[in-house]
């Protein structure tokens, strides 16, 4: 019987597996293999909180999933086709999100009855005909099959059982018709001083791949063409290191030193840890002894004239908060990244969600206005990094960045920018030349910006104090005076409301007016977009508009929401943005709100729409 | 790193336009003629001299210098001082703090200052009460103490600064009293010329919330027995007659009287490199029967924080071939839409 191949235009694929399986690495692997072959994708990480859960159980299981794609996509897919199970847990955790009809991919050898047992299975589902009438099912021998491979390596049964995720990448690998090669040169990379775990994967990898090929279990081979995607250079990129790009591009354009101050936290630690290994680059990073002390030395660092940088999730913006409101009054620019995670508290470090808005426009004592960017793809933490970064130097103000967990470790093919095409960002330092019948005058601002003069230590004739007390307009100096106080107050709010001069006109995904606009910010935006383009090809009066600057609101939209019978706001939280819409527009928008630590689907997004139009 | 052709500076350079607003009387402001007394004669050009401050009495003390300054918030100074220094290392840092503020609030970040040993000076002001907040016990306050929030007593054991340094890893720690102008003079130098962190603790009276809390430390009829003035390499001898000293009985510090018994080759002799030294000089405070040592307990050499970190920084761009943010956007899996 020979094998067939089919062309199909997207698959959304989702490998589930124990902590210890190597799931995020598997998804990772066959993400750079998708990428390489021109296909559009988008991924979605999910990994428990726990270092290590026991192994086996369900709070264990970890997941990666990517949808790959032929055209333009926004999403990593709502409901999987594929689910890769390597035991009984991620079969138990993962089932009832896979798509009707879909296939099941498992780890035979994983189904042990202690393992049923861990997931809660009565009887094995295997082998129950459980599955067989809603799913295509593949028990497939993968430990049995890596072990056999290995046979004759000597190595011991633990180290060998290790590589049954290369098997399964391989035999994906075949099925979606993936290059092989530079997943072997990253094995040699990766294990280039134990030889033998290089060859032990590989010759998994390759049990995998010739499993499809050579048996008659797997009749199908699938091809999804190259997307059409701009003519340019591509790579990969998630969300965080894309951030730390745009945070060592912007010290780049500007010729300011990056000053690095911050505290490990998740989901915002790998922007810490990349940006510590671009010592090449003159960034200083600085692991402080808590959030406030990484707060308080970026504080410092934009003082003393360098580009000060912190990044940090909720609770450490929390502790933040006071040092960011010195930031606010002493007028010093600084960028402060939060990647939202589940609140509150502690709540659910690796989970996603939108719920700090509230905490980044009003979280600290005092009227302490904070201008807020969030970038809406991975891709585009690149450039909000970097946005913010200009603007805070050029207004003299702390940016807050706004991304999430699925952002900071989503992944999407990104067109590579050269540095030459950015705006330029050029910085002046106060000099000699700024006195004023010889004084320096800390807050004289400059008519257009409003910003005060970066006059940094170290200059000549500028010596001057600042600090947390209200501060008397022009001279700077302590002032207690109510008619002062008010004034100030006021000039802060407008200086933050004057970077809508930096804003293009709002795009409108759609047309100007209809039946339903739908509104975004941040990482939910590809689901809004991809609803938007399946209910307008219905011929629905549907648009949509994303707001990547939060704060301040573009000045045209107002007018823009005008143009809508109904408002629709998904959020990841419990109706944020839309308090603030509806209480600027006194609009009567709904909201569209789910916590569960993920995207809300585009399919959610859309039959929300739908009940509104009715 | 005194600074090439620097001006002839006076005292009124350093003082700023601002009314100095301490109650009358307050020790506080001995120690700011004291610093601005000093400055001129370091040889740093005056706009190299940065002062952070946190939150209290002591923290206003930028506003009165006119050199760069920062009056920042509570506890924080040293964190942000510590970004000051790492944006530019060249500058000369002051950290101006209180027993309050520097190990109250602001403790966790006063003991990794010191064991990352950065360049800054820290001068904390030590009142042993909050004055800021109107009259409220310290972390220095002694048990016991009645103060408005404590109507029975304090409950707190106090720190005792210069162990709590010490203990975390401090390179030059000092003491010196307000009145003592002289000394001030002195310690203020010598922290200034200490490569690394050097902590100086000033005993400071405040008239208005604790007066009198160094008395016995002050008034001629009681001084003499209460101080132990340090000097690095000189015996350990206190009293108006200079006929006391400190010697070790096994690992006890005990009080001798020189004369038939002892003579002064038996008194401890002091030496700034020596830990141990240092250590039980510092505890000595608190111990109603011994003398305060007053001067520099402890000073080594020891590596900065900022050149191990110019150093790594240094070394990576020497060994990387990747010059820009370009070189990088360029590297790794990458391929080429047509």
């Amino acid at each position: 019987m020979s094998k067939t191949t089919l062309q199909v235009d997207e698959v959304v694929i989702r490998f589930a597996g124990d902590s210890g399986d190597g799931m995020q690495l598997t998804g990772t692997r066959f993400t750079e293999a998708t990428a390489i072959v021109g296909n559009d994708l988008s991924t979605l990480p999910d990994y428990p909180a726990e270092i290590r859960a026991p192994a086996g159980s369900v709070a264990g299981v970890s997941a990666f999933q990517i949808k790959f794609s032929s055209k333009d996509i926004h999403t990593p897919g709502d409901k999987p086709d594929v689910l890769v199970a390597m035991n009984p847990a991620a079969l138990k955790v993962h089932q009832k999100e896979l798509a009707p009809g879909g296939t099941i991919i498992c780890n035979a050898n994983a189904f042990s009855s202690k393992n049923l047992k861990l997931a809660g299975y009565d009887s094995n589902p295997l082998e129950d005909n459980s599955l067989e009438d809603y799913y295509t099912v593949y028990s497939v021998e993968m430990g049995k099959m890596v072990s056999l491979a290995c046979k004759d390596m000597g190595l011991p049964a633990k180290t060998v059982d290790r590589s049954k995720n290369f098997f399964a990448l391989g035999l994906l690998f075949w099925i979606y018709d993936r290059p092989m090669k530079p997943t072997k040169d990253w094995l040699g990379i990766k294990f280039g001083k134990r030889p033998e775990l290089v060859e032990s994967n590989i010759r998994a990898l390759d049990a995998g791949y010739n499993y499809g090929e050579t048996t008659e279990i797997f009749m199908t081979r699938y091809t999804i063409d190259k997307a059409s995607l701009p003519a340019g250079t591509y790579r990969n990129v998630v969300g965080n290191y894309a951030i730390s790009l745009g945070l060592a591009a912007a010290a780049e354009k500007s010729k300011l030193n990056l000053f690095y101050g911050g505290y490990p936290i998740t989901p915002a630690s790998d922007i810490l840890h990349t940006l510590s290994a671009w010592k090449h680059l003159g960034i200083k990073t600085f692991q402080a002894e808590d959030e406030i002390a990484g707060m308080g030395s970026v504080i410092g660092a934009a003082f003393a004239g360098d580009l000060g940088i912190t990044a940090t999730s909720g609770p450490g913006i929390a502790l933040k908060s006071e040092a960011m409101g010195l930031a606010v009054i002493a007028e010093l620019p600084m960028v402060i990244v939060n990647v939202q995670r589940g609140g509150p508290s502690t709540g659910l470090p690796t989970k996603t969600e939108q719920s700090d808005l509230f905490q980044a426009m009003y979280g600290r004592n005092g009227e302490a206005p904070i201008p807020i960017i969030a970038p809406g793809t991975p891709g585009d933490c690149f450039f909000a990094a970097y946005e913010a970064c200009r603007i805070a130097v050029k207004y003299m103000t702390p940016v807050i960045v706004l991304t999430d967990g699925y952002l900071a470790n989503g992944s999407e093919p990104w067109q590579v920018p050269e540095l030459d095409d950015l705006i330029p960002f050029d910085v002046k330092f106060a000099d000699k030349s700024d006195l004023l019948d010889g004084q320096f005058m800390a807050y004289l601002r400059d008519k257009d910006t409003l910003a005060r003069p970066w006059a940094i230590p170290g200059t000549e004739a500028l010596e001057h104090r600042i600090g947390g007390l209200e501060k008397e307009d022009v001279t700077g100096n302590v002032s207690y005076d109510p008619e002062n106080h008010h004034y100030m107050v006021e000039t802060r709010a407008k200086k933050v409301e004057s970077i809508t001069q930096e804003f293009d006109p709002t795009e409108i995904y759609g047309d100007k007016s209809g039946d339903v606009l739908i509104l975004s910010w941040g990482g939910i935006m590809g689901s809004c977009r991809a609803a938007a383009e399946s209910l307008q090809k219905d011929r629905q009066k549907v648009s949509h508009v994303h707001l990547r600057w939060v704060n301040p609101l573009p000045k045209d939209l107002g007018e823009i929401l005008m143009g809508f019978k109904h408002v629709l706001i998904p959020e990841i939280n419990f109706g944020q943005l839309i308090q603030i819409i509806r209480a600027e527009y006194l609009v009567d928008a709904k909201g569209l709100n789910q916590v569960r630590g993920k995207p809300i689907s585009s399919s959610d997004i859309e039959k929300t729409v739908k009940e509104l139009i009715g | 790193m005194a600074d090439s052709a620097v001006q002839t500076y006076s005292r009124a350079d350093f003082s700023s336009d601002q009314s100095v607003r301490w109650c009358p009387g307050c020790g506080d402001y001995a120690i700011l003629a004291q610093t601005q007394k000093v400055f001129p004669e370091l040889g740093i050009k005056k706009e190299n001299f940065v002062f952070i401050s946190g939150i209290g009495c002591s923290s206003r003390f930028p506003y009165y210098m006119n050199t760069y300054g920062f009056h920042t918030i509570h506890g924080r100074a040293t964190a942000i001082a510590s970004g000051v220094k790492l944006a530019n290392p060249n500058l000369s840092v002051w950290v101006v703090t209180g027993d309050g503020d520097g190990l109250s609030i602001g403790g966790n970040h006063t003991i990794h200052l010191m064991r990352r040993n950065l360049d800054i000076n820290v001068m904390l002001f030590n009142n042993r009460i909050y004055g800021l907040t109107k009259g409220q016990y310290s972390p220095t306050s002694e048990r016991g103490k009645i103060t408005k929030s404590s109507p029975m007593g304090s409950l707190d054991c106090p720190f005792n600064p210069l162990t709590l340094v010490l203990g975390a890893g401090a390179t030059f720690v000092a003491r010196t009293i307000d009145r003592e102008t002289k000394h001030m003079q002195e310690m203020i130098t010598r922290s200034y010329g200490h490569k690394g962190t050097s902590f100086l603790e000033t005993y400071q009276n405040c008239n208005i919330f604790n007066n009198g809390a160094y008395t016995s430390l002050t008034d001629k009829g009681t001084k003499a027995d209460s101080v132990l003035w340090l000097e690095d390499g000189k015996p350990m001898v206190f009293g108006s007659e200079k006929n006391k000293g400190i010697r070790l009985d096994g690992n006890k510090p005990i009080i001798v009287e020189i004369g038939d018994k002892w003579g002064l080759d038996d008194v401890l002799v002091h030496d700034e490199s020596d830990y141990v030294i240092a250590s039980l000089l510092s505890n000595l405070t608190y111990q109603s029967d011994f003398p305060d040592p007053i001067g520099v307990l402890y000073a080594i050499e020891s590596v900065t924080y900022e050149d191990l970190m110019m150093a790594q920084i240094n070394e990576a761009i020497k060994k990387s071939d990747k010059k820009s943010v370009q070189d990088i956007l360029n590297s790794g899996d990458t391929w080429i839409v047509e």
